[in-house]
């Protein structure tokens, strides 16, 4: 792969640094089923450490984030990104390196509802509980959450009976409800139809001018372009490009090209 | 490459109050911020019962309805078919077994699946992982109390004296609430760390079942064996039980064994000490996926 090698300094940002990511390894150890599980697997049912196999997601990452910074992650399928922010939310441990921050970052992925067998309203005020809202605080937004997320005729069946997009709409909206010094977006715009997109990106921006930190991982690169100003470029589980959105992003769609 | 795109100024992390991610604060206050969530526990146990009740047509009947046809189940069982060695008041002394039973055994059962069950809400919001445990309890709790109803207007029922007394039974499900609480905490924890657990936990409830003197007395059953009697002396829902039992019925067998009080207070103490602990000591660990 064509990349360059030199680290871009990223423009001066005013804010001060919220989350310090330094030299970041991330080493899974995970069991081979099938080819590997060889004779040897035989042996006996407790038997761990046969087949294993190392997966390295991450090689040595760094970067610091500033207050008031909106920060575009992508790469392929498999170059870390994820794992990048599944670590800076401490979902995932480091095996070296370490990831410090001034709140603890909320990470809003694709994914599974909160509670599936109940409401979107019992969903939006479970929510609001866990983020520290009082039940008034919450009842007092509980429309605006509605709205935003575009589900007045739906926010009364359980949440199973959502479609992902749906699910994630929701998600987005009771998350962002709060202010939040590190939000983390992993891909879960994607499922959102055009409208709630551009809703959501203006609600990402109004989090970023709020002082906020919002990371936004995803694989539409106008969604990047429109709402960060900067921009990470992971191959491989190594940083590759660290700058503004425009210089990596025409780099990332000039690459192997 | 690793170096190179490190960045040349990285402030040093001590500058600016900056803290390890994903840390877990010190006890006390891991402790007061889970009692500021109280709101979310005591939500989230209300709405689970409600959304339970709404997929059954018999709904809320259900509660009482389960484990009375479990006591008839077993009272036919053990009291007919296999018939040895009833003990006096045998339908009352059933009903309160099955019943104190029934809270103890969902309590630490659905207790140990309340973090590996709710892995969407544990990684997409932070909030201290205790309060999904309490809530657990909680809503096993709050379907007790109708039991506890039913159990009482039974014993009135087959003729046991109401009297004062009776309000021990207030002290008693408290404790009995706090030693749940403990043990589904470290139940919890246990099935975040070994999976295998869930699989094992029936087997466990059904041994407790069979050997905690639920449909036959042990007292009567091993009068011959100081040794049995000693140990059972020491299990905790053996203590739990007795109390009920004695504090509802009349009879011999049933007086009240004040010693048991200090045992089952101790054991609840303890319980909720070491489960909160021991939660508490893995908070970093619950939503990870390795």
């Amino acid at each position: 792969m064509a990349a360059p090698t030199e680290a871009i300094t990223p423009a001066p940002a005013s804010g001060q640094p919220v989350v310090v990511v330094d030299d970041v390894h991330v080493e899974y150890r995970v069991l081979a089923t099938g080819r590997a599980a060889g004779a040897e697997a035989r042996g006996g049912l407790l038997q761990r450490g046969r087949g294993t196999r190392t997966v390295h997601a991450l090689r040595g990452v760094s970067f610091v984030a500033h207050a008031n910074e909106s920060i575009g992650v992508i790469g392929s399928n498999g170059s870390g990104k994820s794992t990048l922010m599944r670590a800076v939310v401490g979902l995932t441990p480091t095996s070296r390196g370490s990831i410090h921050a001034t709140a603890r970052p909320s990470l809003l992925g694709v994914g599974a509802a909160l509670v599936k067998e109940l409401s979107g309203s019992r969903n939006i005020v479970l929510g609001g509980l866990a983020m520290g809202f009082t039940r008034a605080e919450i009842e007092a937004k509980h429309d605006e959450i509605v709205a935003f997320a575009g589900l007045e005729e739906f926010i009364d069946l359980p949440m199973r009976t959502y479609s992902s997009g749906m699910t994630a709409r929701l998600k987005f909206a009771i998350a962002t409800a709060r202010k939040h010094d590190i939000l983390i977006v992993d891909e879960a715009l994607a499922v959102g139809d055009k409208t709630f997109r551009r809703r959501s990106e203006d609600r990402i921006r109004e989090i970023r001018d709020d002082a906020g930190t919002i990371f936004l991982v995803s694989h539409s690169m106008t969604s990047i372009r429109d709402t960060c100003s900067r921009t990470l470029w992971l191959d491989r589980g190594r940083l590759v490009m660290d700058g503004p959105t425009d210089e990596v992003v025409d780099a990332y769609e000039a690459r192997g090209s | 490459m690793g170096q190179d795109s490190r960045l040349p100024v990285a402030p040093p992390a001590d500058r600016v109050e900056l803290t390890r991610v994903g840390a877990r604060p010190p006890l006390a206050t891991y402790l007061r911020d889970v009692w500021r969530r109280r709101e979310f526990a005591f939500a989230l146990a209300r709405y689970r019962i409600e959304a339970e009740n709404r997929q059954n047509r018999l709904g809320l009947a259900w509660v009482v309805l389960k484990p009375l046809l479990n006591a008839g189940l077993y009272g036919s069982i053990f009291g007919i078919l296999l018939a040895s060695g009833r003990p006096d008041h045998f339908v009352e002394f059933l009903i309160i077994g099955v019943f104190v039973f029934e809270f103890f055994a969902t309590s630490f059962t659905s207790g140990a699946k309340s973090i590996t069950a709710n892995t969407a809400l544990v990684q997409s919001l932070s909030f201290p992982r205790m309060t999904l445990p309490l809530a657990v309890v909680l809503q096993r709790f709050l379907q007790f109390v109708p039991m506890l109803a039913i159990m009482l207007v039974v014993v009135g029922a087959f003729g046991h004296t109401i009297s004062w007394t009776w309000l021990l039974l207030v002290p008693l499900v408290l404790l009995l609430l706090g030693f749940n609480t403990g043990l589904a905490l470290v139940t919890a924890r246990l099935t975040v760390h070994v999976r295998d657990l869930t699989n094992l936990l029936p087997f466990l409830t059904r041994i407790t079942f069979y050997t905690a003197g639920i449909f036959y007395s042990i007292e009567e059953r091993f009068a011959d064996e100081p040794v049995v009697l000693r140990i059972a002396d020491a299990v905790p829902i053996h203590e739990f039980l007795s109390l009920a039992r004695a504090i509802l019925l009349d009879g011999p067998l049933y007086e009240i064994r004040p010693e048991y009080w200090l045992y089952a207070t101790a054991w609840t103490v303890g319980m909720l000490v070491v489960g909160s602990v021991f939660f508490w000591a893995a908070e970093e660990r619950y939503g990870r996926t390795d």
